[in-house]
């Protein structure tokens, strides 16, 4: 047995998977995700992403935080908290969409999950108890955290469907992107929708935590002829941003969390201004500030997708309008080299004006070689974010 | 739908003292104004009552100082039947084993200490002058922090501020510095030397408040009140003939006179809201009346949560609203009287039972803990003294301000607290005015709950939100609503929730005509324009 200084025992809950996951993982490539062990990468980065793109992953998203949102006026309420309109989501249907503070700042973005009329599910990456009942003042409504109420499984990948198909899921082909079912399995209850964070084909699984352990060596035994396989957060980052999804922390700051107000971003400024409805009927949090923002050009920014000369990724590089570095435009967030795509992608935090596909700039990027840190400075090009949008994705 | 032509610029609601003042200024503008009152009679908490049948009493407010006098000039109130001559008061203070002594008097306080004879006229004097300064900005719509955004307008009140400051001279500006945030308790141990004076400063700085003479902000309290005593109010307390109804007859009367419209017994239930403006007022019997700009003389929790409604405003913003300290502390009691006990006959004018700091402080500990003060400190006035038609002949009507009753109750109901203010206050009295008790005919007791329920004040908070440091100038009712504008555009606050805030001054009122007038001739250019 280890002898443990107390305060430096590890200390991370483990998901329901966590037994399964352990078993496979090389190297002991652990990272954080909502204080739970959550896998880098199991043995190769490279086989796990081609594994999303050609065959069928399996990410644990248990880590995820999930509020339960329920009651007479839980529709209302919704609707009053988020930016898009809730009414384009029946039962059994779920959408992206941001949500703001007053000014119109952002505090997420994330998937929500409608199973009634007043009954939703609202997944999200902090912790935020306080400002949704902060929020529900005046509304009939219970919110509740259920995060350890469910196990998951994300299933990414163009074999995904198979793999759902071989497990016994009748009518999964007939599934529309963001639809969600609930069925019996072997007497287990699961619930299966359309979404992910990979621009791919692909669903998400949910259990009792106590069926996590069935759900995971089901799905391996069946989806042995599809390639199935492992994958951690290294090899999905390279996919999300393939996919044009921003990341917290990374792309922004929850404006619950910034340290300081000029970090918060706004729905336009992150380019996810089309989750923003103005015109849906009755008042949203921060709607005021998003119209003004919108009908006075008040936007500082907007994160952009940029494709850049060579092979060497640039995260954290500033970008120019010209070659001689002497007028700063941005900087960028996320950055990698796309396997698939064989470009060198990037988001880039520029004003409108450099925005429109095409438009070139020049970005400074400092690299590793040989010991020593080197600069280059090369041409990059704005893009469509969304690089990587096959047609199996919503068909 | 109504024609346009028929329908109003401008409804406010509520006709206390404040809308009326609005509604006047506004109407003088030109403007047509509906001002909708929920109550048989105008006035709000500013009404004459009868709480027997014969006698009559101030109903919440009873001491008029801080009417402003430009108000009272511009609105012409004395050609519409305020008289502001008559019934000035002096304070007296009662002290246990039936001495006493009067504030405005030299001689009558060095019976008390030599030493305050001098201290105290001296140290009114001159926090008098110190108030004055920070009353420069009674009258304008104090600059918000953000010199950046601060218009022309901004800037003049800023610097006639900086101005009156350093006209206080460098001794005072620094002494006005230092006792901005502290507690008059401290304040008054620094200025005076005997107790019963010390108390007469302490309970000065908390009454309004549900703070004790030790908690701090209680020297802003009494700078705030002592504003009024100076050019930017009546320079004293006076009781106005015929209560101070008449203060609000008068406005009313000069409201109609410039054209507005009062229509009582009309009840608002909530603001009419459309395309996420303001498109007039829906009342409680279902019917609309539609104006581009509506102005609420409620406070600004009712108006922003109840009237506007949370599903039409931001989120931290209503939990701005839902926090503002809107404590009611006091009560108020009348008595019906069928003759004084001569302490009483002779004090006249406005009475301060609170002989000790301690005793002050000690009855605000009971309050802290949600029960009713074991011994109220108070604030006694005899109207029917300078006018006798407030009561029978030969009788007598007196109206106190009990503290502390506080509206957050942790022991007794209601009905008991009602119970307890009113038995409590007449025992303080009894030792101070023997032979009172049997002169008592009728009681009437209104607690912090009893002026919620009848005046429509949250909290039973008669300044719509207690006057400290936090919740004044642009913070006013709040950072994100100053300048009288709620978030939701043509959504006005005129009352005494709004800067500079309570007591019967028209100062909100004023301030935010101003304000609305701004807005409308700005659409009107743009109308203009296009």
């Amino acid at each position: 047995m280890t002898a443990y200084v107390e305060h430096v025992k590890p200390f991370l809950r483990r998901t329901p998977f966590h037994e399964r996951i352990e078993a496979l993982m090389h190297g002991n490539h652990w990272m954080r995700w909502t204080g739970h062990y959550s896998p880098a990468a199991f043995e190769s980065v490279q086989s796990e992403y081609f594994t999303i793109r050609n065959g069928a992953s399996v990410y644990d998203i248990s880590p995820l935080i999930k509020y339960r949102i329920a009651g007479r006026q839980a529709a209302e309420y919704v609707n009053h908290l988020i930016t898009r309109d809730l009414s384009k989501i029946k039962p059994m249907q779920a959408f992206y969409t941001a949500w703001c503070q007053d000014d119109g700042m952002l505090v997420e973005e994330g998937t929500i999950f409608r199973f009634g009329e007043n009954d939703f599910l609202l997944n999200a990456a902090k912790d935020q108890l306080h400002w949704l009942e902060q929020a529900a003042y005046g509304f009939e409504v219970q919110i509740e955290e259920a995060s350890n109420d469910l196990a998951g499984l994300s299933l990414q990948g163009p074999q995904s469907r198979d793999v759902l198909r071989a497990f016994g899921i009748n009518g999964i082909e007939h599934l529309p992107r963001f639809g969600i079912i609930e069925l019996e399995l072997n007497g287990r209850w699961l619930r299966i929708d359309r979404a992910g964070f990979t621009g791919d084909l692909g669903y998400e699984l949910w259990v009792r935590p106590a069926d996590a352990l069935w759900l995971w060596d089901r799905l391996f035994e069946v989806g042995r002829d599809h390639k199935i396989a492992p994958i951690g957060a290294q090899a999905l980052e390279i996919a999300r941003i393939e996919a044009g999804f921003i990341l917290i922390d990374l792309d922004y700051s929850s404006a619950l969390h910034a340290l300081r107000p000029s970090n918060r971003m706004s729905p336009y400024e992150l380019g996810i201004g089309w989750t923003v409805n103005l015109n849906k009927p009755g008042y949203f949090v921060g709607k005021r500030a998003l119209k003004r923002e919108k009908e006075q050009g008040l936007s500082r920014h907007v994160l952009t997708g940029i494709e850049i000369e060579g092979r060497k990724p640039a995260p954290g590089s500033f970008l120019y309008a010209d070659r001689a570095g002497k007028r700063e435009l941005g900087l960028t967030t996320s950055a990698c080299w796309s396997p698939t795509l064989k470009k060198n992608i990037a988001y880039a935090r520029l004003p409108a004006a450099y925005a429109k596909p095409g438009t070139e700039m020049w970005i400074e990027i400092w690299y590793h070689k040989e010991h020593k840190i080197e600069r280059s400075m090369v041409r990059c090009w704005a893009a469509n974010r969304m690089f990587y949008d096959p047609p199996r994705k919503s068909a | 739908m109504s024609a346009p032509r028929t329908q109003p610029d401008v409804v406010i609601i509520g006709a206390g003292h404040n809308g009326l003042v609005a509604a006047a200024y506004l109407a003088k503008a030109g403007l047509k104004v509906t001002v909708l009152e929920a109550a048989p009679q105008v006035g709000g908490a500013a009404v004459t009552r009868e709480f027997v049948p014969g006698y009559k009493v101030s109903g919440v407010a009873h001491l008029l100082h801080a009417l402003h006098p430009t108000i009272a000039r511009d609105l012409g109130l004395a050609r519409h039947g305020l008289d502001l001559r008559a019934q000035r008061v002096a304070t007296r203070c009662l002290l246990p084993g039936g001495s006493s002594f009067d504030a405005g008097d030299a001689a009558s306080i060095a019976a008390i200490s030599r030493a305050d004879a001098e201290a105290y006229p001296a140290a009114m004097a001159r926090l008098t002058r110190m108030a004055g300064a920070l009353a420069a900005y009674a009258l304008s719509t104090p600059p918000r922090p953000d010199i950046a955004r601060m218009g022309w307008e901004g800037k003049l009140s800023l610097g006639k501020f900086a101005w009156a400051m350093r006209r206080l001279g460098r001794k005072d500006m620094l002494e006005l510095t230092r006792i901005l945030t502290m507690n008059v308790n401290d304040l008054a141990n620094d200025y005076l030397e005997s107790e019963p004076v010390r108390a007469l400063l302490c309970f000065e700085g908390v009454l309004g408040l549900c703070l004790g003479p030790r908690s701090p902000s209680t020297v802003f309290n009494l700078l705030y009140r002592l504003a009024s005593l100076g050019a930017n109010g009546q320079g004293g307390f006076l009781l106005p003939k015929g209560g101070m109804g008449s203060v609000t007859h008068a406005l009313a009367k000069a409201a109609t006179a410039a054209g507005a419209t009062i229509r009582t017994g009309a009840a608002v239930d909530h603001i009419l809201i459309e395309s996420d403006a303001a498109a007039g007022v829906v009342l409680s019997t279902g019917e609309e009346v539609r104006a581009p700009h509506v102005a609420s003389n409620a406070d600004p929790q009712r108006t922003a949560l109840q009237l506007i409604g949370p599903r039409n405003l931001d989120t931290m913003f209503v939990s701005r609203m839902r926090h503002l300290r809107m404590n009611g502390s006091a009560a108020k009691i009348h008595l019906a009287l069928d003759g004084l006990p001569e302490a009483l006959a002779k004090a006249g004018g406005r009475l301060v039972v609170a002989p000790k700091p301690d005793d002050i402080e000690r009855a605000y500990d009971c309050a802290k803990y949600g029960r009713v003060s074991d011994r109220p400190a108070l604030e006694v006035t005899i109207p029917s003294l300078g006018d006798p038609s407030l009561a029978p002949a030969g009788k007598h009507v007196a109206s106190i301000v009990a503290q502390y009753c506080p509206y957050r109750l942790r022991e007794s109901s209601v009905n008991e607290a009602r119970q307890q203010i009113g038995a409590r206050s007449l025992a303080v009295l009894e030792e101070v005015a023997p032979g009172l008790g049997q002169r008592v005919t009728a009681m009437e007791v209104l607690t912090p709950h009893d002026l919620e329920a009848q005046f429509g004040m949250t909290g039973g908070q008669w300044h719509h939100g207690e006057i400290t440091l936090d919740q004044v100038l642009f913070l006013r009712p709040a950072g994100q609503a100053q300048e009288y504008r709620m978030p939701v555009p043509g959504v006005y606050l005129c009352g005494a929730g709004a800067h500079p805030g309570g007591n019967v001054s028209g100062a909100p009122g004023y301030n935010a005509a101003r304000e609305i007038l701004k807005d409308v001739r700005a659409q009107k250019r743009v109308v203009g324009a296009a």
